[in-house]
């Protein structure tokens, strides 16, 4: 079905990047040199054959603090894009073949969502919540479904308008096979394309709350957290905030690469087969 | 040295000669390299002053390329490659951009199919009117305005000194059409390019518009280019016809000559399309469906829509439903369906009464009564095969699993001629009649007792349509199906009828056996219905106009 040769290098590059950065998250606890909250130098120590990315602002070394922060950065980014990915598409949907009462309902109360900047309304959530990473998840992906929400019920209101669809209602069929038989498949493309930036968002996300004390807390840290630990070092010449940052552009990148490429062969009415 | 040039032949009066025209393109498709398609390969023609050539052909035989290419474009990244087109003794395509621009809009105009989608909706007629007069510089705003308002007299648009100041949207059609008519002649042009420029319109303005274009081709004494597939209009406007098939040349002759004596076998074929062979059948004691006294409105009750129909189907015969847009033929086919609730009235199918919404209904209410779309591209999903289409009927209403299920979509598509490879297949992968044909599969999957055919051959070519209908008369020998056949082109029901209902603006104004409806004495509507539609005649459109007694609604 796959066919190797055709992947372009785009997406190869996309392919390769986000694999590495996925196994250096799940390998973290075996290939980091030295523990996560382990003080093991000085203060921002630069790189040498021992600290190979050097150490943090409190002597950790930077390079097993980076490893166990891809995996809390991945984890928690990954699992808030799926929920508010499931949530809103499915509501989304909802909205737009039922329509009517429902759809006014859901389409409200997601504009009084929306209304309330979600950094602000994210912060009075949290700071009432006990800190820990369930509680960042769902209110991670719970407010960033309201915008997936908007986009799949309009791309969802257009599906539904089509002959196939009325075809379908015209033979009886049930809410489901409507919305995951019929729209879903047609739907891909644009939500295919979201899905690759709402990852992104949700690592931005993730890194600013943490940035604000209401994200990982430490001695844990995923790499937003880790610029602003690091970020005092930057005035001195020392470089230990721009590699978190860098990480976080490279995982960006990659992964809408790979997106990119997911969207072609999604967009293909052939199967993909051309 | 110099090029010593041959001097152009010039026969008298010869305005357009095209020599050896090839027209390339290169296609895209995604995964492969790209690739040089060839449009037009090896077309001549020439065209003498004040005469009318017409381009006939089915979707893709090249014919809207050859006629733009008389003005030099290539629509679409499509380019002219090879020939020559000879304007006035010039050869255009040597002329550059320049000689083009001098070219278009004042030796050459071009009239398009979609008249509401050419015009610029945020200007006024006028100004759109004469803009390529006054960009030419053959006439002063004030002269050209005249001309607009006598050439909106010849072409009788109603009201022709205020017309021109009204938007786009604020003309209907057919006239909207005719405006654009006046457009291309106002500039005084040597030459049109008609493409298509009836084809959308209904059978009733057809011939109004037609009979307006070809007097004001006659007055100006301009030539035409008139490009369309319906070789019944054709026959009306032009002298000389060519026949076109994938880019190439079958037949040219005199019209007469291509209507009366075709040689090719080509031409044959489409000149005796719509000669189907069918058998009027005697009405049932019992009708299978019956729809009684049926009213129904949009926007809750504030825009009546059917008013008062009742119409009967007897199983396995079949219904036609005629009128032109907006008489309410679909809306009665979405009351039936229950996806329009009625506000009044009653529908009774296979004895039982059928309940109003389509939720209330049983599952084999639903089952029996299937519905076949106009776009079959939009009827079928475009991510699910062949196979699911067909086969998720059969899976929802009796349960088929696996390989049983395979089987039986296997012997659909016997049915439907086409072969099992097909299975696999996405929409995308069918020509337009093949996914037509899935579309029958589909409703002849969940054995019904109905299809309602909503159009189902109005976007097809015509030999296309015509192995769609003459499927769907075997079909329904085979099982017993009653068809409620939804058109506007009456050649389709001469040919598969059994009972016509006439529908004119929400009411029926005529129904019974086909013999009955289509014999006089007509009512006033029924009349104008059947003497607009064109026959493949010369000289129709003359005594057609003559006997009208009604003016059309002009939608």
């Amino acid at each position: 079905m796959l066919n190797f040769k055709r992947i372009p290098l785009g997406a190869w590059i996309g392919l390769i990047l986000t694999g590495l950065l996925m196994i250096c998250a799940l390998l973290a606890p075996w290939i980091a040199p030295y523990g996560n909250g382990e003080i093991v130098g000085d203060v921002w120590e630069p790189m040498s054959w021992t600290h190979w990315l050097g150490t943090d602002n409190l002597g950790r070394d930077l390079l097993s603090r980076m490893l166990y922060g891809a995996r809390i950065t991945i984890f928690i980014s990954a699992m808030a894009t799926a929920l508010s990915f499931s949530l809103g598409a499915m509501l989304g949907f909802m909205a737009a073949v039922v329509g009517g009462l429902l759809d006014m309902l859901m389409s409200r109360i997601v504009d009084l969502l929306m209304a309330i900047p979600t950094l602000i309304f994210g912060l009075v959530v949290l700071s009432v919540l006990p800190a820990n990473n369930l509680t960042l998840i769902l209110v991670m992906g719970i407010l960033s479904s309201t915008r997936v929400y908007r986009l799949s019920s309009a791309v969802a209101a257009d599906i539904n308008a089509m002959d196939f669809v009325e075809a379908a209602r015209l033979r009886g069929e049930r809410l489901g096979w409507i919305i995951f038989r019929e729209i879903l498949p047609n739907a891909l493309s644009p939500l295919v394309a979201e899905l690759g930036l709402r990852f992104i968002f949700s690592v931005l996300f993730l890194s600013a709350l943490s940035y604000l004390g209401l994200g990982v807390q430490p001695p844990e840290a995923d790499w937003g957290g880790m610029v602003m630990e690091n970020k005092d070092g930057i005035v001195f010449g020392i470089p230990a905030a721009l590699i978190p940052a860098a990480a976080i552009a490279a995982l960006a990148i990659s992964v809408n690469l790979v997106a990119d490429w997911v969207l072609t062969r999604t967009t293909s009415f052939k199967g993909g087969r051309d | 040295m110099a090029k010593v040039q041959m001097p152009p032949r010039r026969e008298m009066g010869v305005l357009l000669e095209i020599r050896n025209l090839k027209v390339e393109a290169t296609v895209y498709s995604p995964g492969e390299n790209p690739r040089d398609v060839t449009i037009v390969d090896g077309v001549s023609l020439a065209l003498k002053r004040g005469k009318v050539l017409g381009l006939i052909g089915e979707s893709g035989a090249g014919k809207s390329t050859i006629g733009l290419s008389s003005m030099g474009y290539g629509r679409g990244g499509v380019r002219i490659t090879g020939g020559e087109v000879l304007l006035n003794g010039r050869d255009i395509l040597k002329g550059g951009v320049q000689g083009l621009r001098r070219v278009r809009g004042s030796e050459v105009c071009y009239v398009a199919q979609s008249a509401a989608a050419a015009f610029n909706p945020a200007h006024r007629l006028m100004g759109q009117v004469v803009e390529a007069a006054l960009l030419h510089g053959t006439a002063t705003k004030a002269e050209a305005e005249k001309r607009a308002v006598a050439l909106f007299t010849k072409l009788r648009l109603p009201d022709p000194k205020s017309i021109g100041y009204r938007y786009p949207h604020q003309v209907s059609g057919g006239q909207l059409q005719r405006v654009m008519t006046a457009m291309a002649l106002c500039s005084e042009p040597d030459l049109i390019v008609f493409d298509e420029p009836t084809t959308a319109l209904d059978v009733t303005t057809q011939i109004e518009v037609l009979a307006a274009i070809k007097d004001a081709i006659r007055d100006n004494g301009v030539a035409a280019l008139y490009i369309t597939h319906d070789l019944a209009v054709v026959t009306q406007v032009s002298d000389e016809i060519i026949v076109l098939r994938d880019g190439k040349m079958v037949e040219h002759g005199e019209t007469r000559q291509i209507i009366e004596a075709p040689r090719m076998d080509y031409t044959k074929a489409l000149v005796s399309v719509r000669s189907i062979e069918h058998e009027e059948k005697e009405p049932t004691p019992k009708p299978l469906l019956s729809v009684r006294n049926v009213t129904a409105a949009y926007g809750g009750g504030a825009v009546k829509v059917l008013q008062d129909v009742s119409v009967d189907v007897h199983s396995g015969q079949t219904l036609a439903v005629v009128g032109e847009s907006g008489s309410g033929k679909s809306t009665l086919a979405r009351v039936i369906t229950g996806l329009l609730p009625p506000i009044a009235g009653s529908i009774t199918f296979a004895s039982r009464t059928l309940a109003r919404r389509l939720a209330d209904r049983s599952r084999d209410d639903l089952r029996e009564l299937q519905m076949i779309y106009q776009m079959a591209d939009v009827a079928m999903n475009p991510r699910q095969t062949v196979g699911t289409i067909i086969g998720r009927p059969l899976e929802f209403y009796f349960g088929m699993r696996g390989r049983e299920r395979d089987k039986r979509v296997a012997e659909l598509l016997d049915e439907i001629e086409m072969g099992k490879g097909f299975i696999d297949r996405y929409p995308a992968e069918l020509s337009g009649g093949q996914k037509q044909r899935v579309c029958i599969a589909r409703a002849l999957a969940a054995k019904p007792k109905l299809i309602i055919c909503d159009e189902v051959t109005s976007a097809l070519d015509p030999l296309v349509a015509d192995g769609i209908l003459k499927l769907l008369l075997r079909l329904q020998k085979i099982e017993d199906v009653g068809y409620l056949f939804i058109t506007h082109d009456l050649a389709t029901v001469k040919a598969i009828a059994d009972s016509i209902a006439v529908m004119y603006r929400g009411e029926v104004v005529r129904h019974g056996s086909k013999t009955q409806v289509l014999t006089p004495p007509f009512d006033a509507y029924t009349d104008l219905l059947l003497s607009s539609v064109p026959e493949m005649e010369v000289g129709w459109l003359e005594s057609a106009i003559k006997g009208r007694r009604m003016e059309s609604a002009g939608n």
